[in-house]
């Protein structure tokens, strides 16, 4: 074999952008994703849109999105934990990047019905992510990128911040892949149980893994026993409460439960334990899974009556059902009179008000600890309906810290001679907490474009 | 697996697809799904004939097999729109004909080939078959051949009627005023376009995740090339009773402007056709209805061909036999549309109405009075 410019470890959105950006600037490129083919992708086969800051509306955005506003967003959201610098860097390149991934067969669609409020900031796939990644694979392919699948990586051979090898493990066996440059685009590490552990401790166990059960983190470690500097929390991970019901992996988007806001949560002891109203569901619902995975066996029940069934977006399995508080706490296995307790408490400190979800409206409760301050109604319409949660680990935020040009930098401050990463694996650097739709995909396709365009100028001298 | 298991499934399916929402650009089918939060058969029937079965869905769909939840939307409506087929079939007693529809035309249209050869040969002397003339009202008079083909046609008309009625009952098209005149522009334009057979924009999906095949190309030389032949007997119906002016006619008259690329159109057509069908993933269709696709679609590769040939064939002994070939395929034709994939186009153009109107007020229909068993 001919030798390899640019090897690409990883099959997503980042992995792919820097494959072709590679490939485009002349490049020989070489992608292994671990996963088989089916699977390719990570977590991008879940996504479906991406933030991009743009001066007009478009056929498919309903309206501008500046520069400053996409940063004050990631500002808000991450709480200041952000790199600025390399944001704005970020934020200025997500410009240009709509028309080239569109450039790369990407299409886009208006915003799914459901998500309105995302309309104006952010751009649809047509299809959702497993389209996005089937136009990005045709397009690589087309341009004579090598891909290969099942195709994990157990060693890399680094020296000095210099990357010169990496042991690829296939069916047909090892083999060792000599490249100019490597770009490691290969995910975090949150299905790693055993990892998560390491922050979590034991219940950790009780996660359900909303994506891809191939973002192992193996290369992220192999990276940090060969001294890349780190970024973010290594014991922190984006949280959301998923129904309980779902796979253990790779339910994705439609084991989300958006009723919160309408109703109560109770815990295993049937007992409130938050402010189910205290915001808009798109601000509060990452902050659920956290507070889920502290209570008694990291499970939860969202309790509703008739009044709200049909007030959000429907979700795979559903919700159980009872004509009464006594039967429905039989039916979930909890305690019965307890859970009558916590309804009649919720419904007598009720006040009267004005319903409607769509602002933050004045009905809340009174001498209720923990209070509702929104949209609290009485538990009161048969049938009462529940559903069961659990905490669903979308991502985790310890990544590679990387420069301006994607380049890893290395313990000590100096940045790898040849090495480059993009996507959730060095995401960190820019989303330090938090989380805002869209932005994952951003940091993939922009961080992306530029490893594979850095990693074909050093290989290409 | 039996009709309620397949409406079972596609319950299964839209509640995921309610969920996710992610194919909504694709086409109709998921608009309409995102109108509606639970499924009963009867939309499930809507829905799966307004799916043109692009399958692009399937190629997008995180969740399609090998993942555990198993979504196949184009397989699982392709088997509902089977069981739809059957079930307003008119009159009730022709259900059958769908269980084994590629065998079922097959004889039919074996014993109406055979049945015009008999006819041909005892109504005359055998010999009449051979005599290469060229004039074909000597084999079947003009007068025996236009009440034969006019009254199984206008049975073809009735029963697909009928059909339709008993669809458009069911899938609730007046309680959203679908027979309107906007809604029924729409859905010719959408039909006569084949909108949503193109996966989104890039084509519709057919070996594997590339959109290479052209199934829209194929579709549209296939039925204009049959709206065309249609046009061809009609003309020379017209020219032979209006003016007094019976066949054979010359290249440059209409009965020969019509047939020529209608015929060419209908064997180019149905071949592009058979062959996407030969080469396509088998998982985005529903093997049980191989048969009476292909058969629908050879029914029209003998009908354009064997009339293609008639028109270089007449003056040669193979004229007569040509011709009963001819006249019983298309004899067969007319009196299994009824019964056979021709139905399709006629459910679909409904629940294309259906959609335009929908979408024209933003609410579901209400189904119909529930469907007898």
């Amino acid at each position: 074999m001919d030798a390899l410019d640019v090897l690409v470890v990883g099959g997503g959105n980042a992995a792919l952008c820097a494959a072709i950006a590679a490939r485009r600037s002349g490049a020989s490129v070489m992608v292994v994703e671990g996963a088989p083919k089916f699977y390719r992708g990570g977590n991008t086969r879940h996504t479906r849109n991406m933030r991009c800051a743009h001066d007009t509306a478009t056929q498919h955005l309903t309206g501008p999105y500046t520069e400053d506003e996409f940063l004050d967003d990631l500002l808000r959201v991450t709480e200041g934990n952000t790199d600025e610098q390399l944001a704005r860097h970020m934020i200025s390149l997500s410009k240009p990047m709509l028309d080239w991934i569109g450039e790369q067969g990407v299409r886009f669609q208006p915003s799914l019905g459901g998500t309105l409020s995302l309309g104006r900031t952010n751009s649809f796939f047509l299809g959702g992510g497993r389209a996005m990644l089937n136009a990005l694979y045709l397009t690589a392919e087309k341009l004579g990128v090598q891909i290969q699948y099942d195709a994990s990586v157990v060693a890399l051979d680094v020296e000095d911040g210099r990357f010169k090898s990496a042991t690829i493990r296939t069916v047909e066996g090892d083999k060792v892949v000599e490249a100019q440059s490597l770009v490691a685009a290969a995910g975090g590490f949150e299905a790693n149980i055993e990892w998560l552990k390491e922050g979590w401790g034991d219940i950790a166990d009780n996660f359900l893994i909303r994506g891809t059960p191939y973002n192992r983190g193996d290369v992220l470690k192999m990276l940090m026993a060969a001294d890349v500097e780190t970024i973010g929390d290594p014991t922190q991970c984006h949280a959301v409460a998923i129904d309980a019901r779902a796979p253990k992996f790779d339910g994705g988007i439609i084991t989300r439960l958006d009723c919160v806001v309408f109703g109560i949560v109770v815990n295993r002891n049937a007992e409130r334990f938050y402010d189910e109203g205290q915001d808009f569901w798109p601000k509060r619902y990452a902050i659920w899974g956290r507070l889920v995975a502290q209570q008694p066996d990291q499970i939860s029940w969202i309790i509703f009556d008739a009044k709200s069934l049909k007030m959000f977006m429907p979700s795979l399995y559903p919700p159980i059902a009872a004509q009464n508080v006594a039967d429905l706490a039989d039916k979930l296995g909890l305690p019965v009179e307890a859970l009558e307790k916590t309804v009649r408490d919720f419904n007598a400190a009720v006040r009267p008000g004005t319903f409607d979800h769509t602002i933050l409206d004045d009905c809340h409760t009174e001498g209720l600890n923990p209070p509702k301050t929104h949209w609290a109604r009485r538990l009161e319409t048969p049938p009462f309906y529940a559903y069961p949660v659990r905490p669903g680990i979308t991502f985790t935020y310890l990544g590679t810290r990387v420069d301006r040009e994607a380049r890893m930098r290395m313990k000590g401050g100096l940045g790898a001679e040849n090495m480059f990463a993009a996507g959730e694996i060095m995401a960190g650097n820019v989303l330090g907490k938090g989380y805002a739709a869209g932005i994952g995909m951003t940091i993939g396709s922009v961080f992306g474009k530029l490893a594979g365009e850095g990693a074909a100028r050093h290989a290409r001298g | 697996m039996h009709a309620a298991d397949h409406y079972k499934e596609a319950e299964r399916l839209m509640t995921i697809c309610n969920s996710c929402r992610y194919c909504e650009g694709l086409c109709a089918v998921f608009p309409a799904m995102e109108l509606r939060r639970s499924y009963e058969n009867r939309d499930l029937d809507y829905l799966a004939n307004l799916c043109h079965g692009c399958g692009a869905c399937y190629v997008d769909c995180q969740f399609s097999p090998p993942h555990e939840f198993k979504v196949n939307v184009p397989r699982t409506l392709a088997q509902l729109r089977g069981v739809s087929y059957r079930s307003h079939a008119w009159p009730g007693f022709m259900r059958p004909m769908f269980d084994r529809n590629g065998l079922a035309i097959a004889v039919v249209t074996a014993l109406s080939i055979a049945g015009f050869i008999l006819g041909f040969a005892l109504w005359h002397d055998p010999r009449v078959l051979f005599l290469g003339e060229g004039q074909f009202y000597r084999l079947m008079p003009h007068n025996v051949m236009a009440p034969l083909f006019g009254a199984a046609f206008l049975f073809s008309l009735l029963a697909l009627g009928m059909g339709f009625r008993s669809f458009w009952c069911d899938i609730g098209a007046r309680s959203v005023s679908a027979g309107s005149g906007g809604s029924l522009l729409q859905a010719s334009r959408d039909a006569a376009a084949l909108r949503y057979l193109d996966g989104g924009g890039v084509g519709c999906y057919n070996e594997d995740e590339r959109p290479t095949d052209n199934r829209r190309l194929f579709h549209h030389l296939t039925f204009y090339g049959f709206l065309l032949c249609f046009a061809s007997t009609s003309s020379g119906t017209i020219y032979h009773y209006a003016f007094d002016w019976p066949a054979p006619y010359g290249l440059l008259t209409l009965p020969k402007l019509f047939g020529i690329p209608g015929g060419i159109g209908l064997v180019v057509g149905s071949l592009g056709l058979i062959h996407a069908k030969l080469v396509r993933d088998r998982a985005l269709m529903d093997p049980t209805k191989f048969g009476m696709d292909t058969a629908f679609l050879l029914m029209m590769l003998v009908t354009g061909l064997t009339g293609l040939l008639l028109m270089v064939l007449r003056e040669t002994p193979a004229m007569g036999i040509t011709l009963a070939v001819h006249l019983g395929a298309v004899f067969a034709l007319f009196l299994t549309m009824p019964y056979g994939k021709f139905v399709h186009g006629i459910y679909r153009f409904g629940a294309l109405a259906l959609y335009a109107a929908e979408r024209r007020l933003d609410r579901a229909a209400v189904p119909g009075a529930k469907r007898p068993s």
